[in-house]
């Protein structure tokens, strides 16, 4: 019982930072077919707008809430930066400035703040443990859990019960068509950027909150665990997203509780071979999503 | 009244388009009223779907002007000039497959700045209209060809469009579809006040249908008027009916 209610939490936590990460990805990807690479950039963002309130004696909600704006800041500056200005030209050009968007962020962060890892301030909440079932498990595990059951049932809601959202699942589906139809295309895109940061600034709460300090380089493992998680679930549907997410955790925390100490090292090589297999049986992802996936 | 729906006509005044150097529709002039259904009809490659492009902002114009009611449209964005009252459908159905039923037709109210309860009942209405209302919640996808036809001019409508363009809308259908397919478009600039552009193969449907006539081979026009008359016109008969359609 125990080791089952360890299990399950650690699936869950670890699975919902994973299908948030995936969701901010894979909603500028359902509306553009494009992979934004600076993705990961939003989360350092998010980072060292924490670290750099450290000092401000600021509640820790303020300061979470203004990182959460900072990394939608970000994400906005992103469309307008790397996406809007070569989105009509090749997908190339914009697969090198997302890229060159990325390195620039994670160099300015090199920079003007430091190469070593800084560390950002946490509540108290976040380093207690509670026992639940005989099981010993962090808190930030179960506010984790907390955090994406309330946001992926808001973005569910979001996207079917809102203006905003018919609008752009429509925009995914087919973009021409629902600019045809008076579809506010730049708006549209816009706002799917935002919601990509305001997720990259969440998950990078409760992801920095597991570490405790945020380096330039932070942005690495959540871009590549989101990528991974769209691939398997489908590139093309938010809910394969989150699905993919969850798997890769439950194949991630899996191969952490069976694997010995000396393989444990290489649990990422299991983990990708678990994925190439995933793939070989369904190339699509899990859930193919809307046929119509033509570029914009 | 006919002068102030004259003035709100769908004028395209000369409209050529080019693509590399290649002209596909030449100095083409075309006048469409509120409450009329013009056939457009031509040989493949004489460039009626071109010029449904053209007149919806999709390709950009080498020469000429199209208007409403005097106002330019031409130069706008394909978005602006949906929003100006041009809804248009296409040869193959585009609808928005993983949505349901009712999402499709609201989500084009939805693009004219209506609330979500006020598309909602819109959409309710037209699908009952068109006798979708028990496949309201399923997956547009999963209709059958007919079903999507209907539901992608029932989104058409949700829009409240002054002029309605239809690339071959009864394209793959059986006759029955294509009879209750009749039947709805038939109706539409009496119940609705819309002005119809139809381009389709099937002369029977266009006959029946439509009030005029326009003739394109080549990009070119070579001969508009009522129904009746174009189809005795003998460069219609030569480069489009045929023997065929001269017997019927």
């Amino acid at each position: 019982m125990t080791f089952t209610v360890q299990f399950l939490i650690d699936v869950l936590s670890l699975g919902g930072a994973y299908a948030l990460m995936a969701l901010g990805l894979v909603i500028v990807y359902g509306i553009l077919k494009l992979v934004n690479f600076a993705y990961g950039e939003l989360i350092m963002v998010a980072g060292y707008a924490m670290f750099l309130m450290g000092g401000s004696g600021l509640p820790w909600l303020v300061m979470a809430g203004v990182a959460v704006i900072m990394a939608v800041i970000a994400g906005i500056a992103t469309d307008y930066v790397a996406f809007r200005p070569v989105r009509a030209k090749s997908v190339t050009a914009v697969l090198i400035t997302s890229f060159a968007f990325s390195t620039l962020l994670q160099n300015a962060a090199l920079l003007f703040i430091s190469p070593r890892p800084r560390p950002v301030p946490l509540p108290d909440i976040f380093s207690q443990t509670v026992t639940i079932f005989g099981a010993i498990t962090p808190v930030r595990n179960l506010i984790t859990i907390v955090a994406a059951i309330v946001l992926l049932a808001l973005f569910a809601w979001l996207m079917r019960r809102t203006v905003l959202g018919i609008a752009m699942r429509a925009a995914a589906t087919n973009f021409t068509m629902a600019r045809m139809l008076g579809v506010p295309a730049n708006l549209i895109i816009t706002s799917a950027f935002a919601i990509s940061g305001f997720l990259a600034g969440v998950v990078g709460l409760l992801w920095i909150g597991r570490i405790g300090t945020v380096v330039p380089g932070i942005g690495l493992e959540p871009l590549l665990v989101a990528f991974i998680a769209t691939v398997i679930g489908g590139m093309r549907s938010m809910t394969g997203a989150v699905i993919g997410g969850f798997l890769l955790a439950l194949i991630d925390t899996t191969l952490n509780y069976t694997l010995s100490q000396e393989l444990l090292k290489f649990r990422d090589a299991f983990t990708f071979s678990l994925v190439i297999l995933i793939l070989l049986w369904r190339p699509d992802g899990l859930i193919k999503g809307p046929a119509s996936g033509q570029r914009t | 009244m006919g002068q102030s729906m004259s003035e709100k006509s769908l004028n395209a005044a000369g409209v050529s388009v080019e693509f590399s150097g290649l002209r596909a529709l030449d100095n083409v002039s075309l006048t469409l009223s509120p409450a009329e259904i013009v056939g457009l009809i031509g040989p493949n490659g004489s460039g009626k779907t071109t010029l449904i492009n053209a007149i919806t902002g999709q390709v950009p114009l080498a020469g000429g002007r199209v208007t409403i009611g005097g106002d330019q449209i031409s130069g706008l964005s394909p978005r602006r000039i949906a929003l100006k009252g041009i809804n248009r459908s296409f040869q193959i159905v585009r609808l928005f497959n993983n949505m349901t039923v009712v999402e499709n037709v609201e989500s084009s109210a939805l693009a004219h700045g209506v609330s979500l309860r006020q598309a909602r009942e819109k959409a309710n209405t037209l699908l009952a209209e068109f006798s979708l209302s028990e496949k309201a919640e399923d997956l547009a996808g999963n209709l059958s060809y007919g079903d999507k036809r209907r539901v992608e001019i029932a989104r058409a409508l949700a829009a409240d469009p002054a002029f309605l363009l239809l690339d071959e809308p009864a394209a793959g259908m059986n006759e029955a579809e294509s009879e209750t397919l009749l039947h709805i478009l038939s109706e539409l600039p009496r119940t609705r006040g819309l002005g119809l552009l139809i381009i389709d193969h099937d002369m029977g449907l266009i006959m029946r249908l439509c009030n005029r006539l326009h003739v394109l081979a080549s990009g070119r026009t070579i001969a508009e008027g009522k129904a009746d008359e174009v189809r005795k016109n003998p460069a219609v008969i030569e480069a489009y009916l045929g023997s065929e359609a001269a017997n019927a």
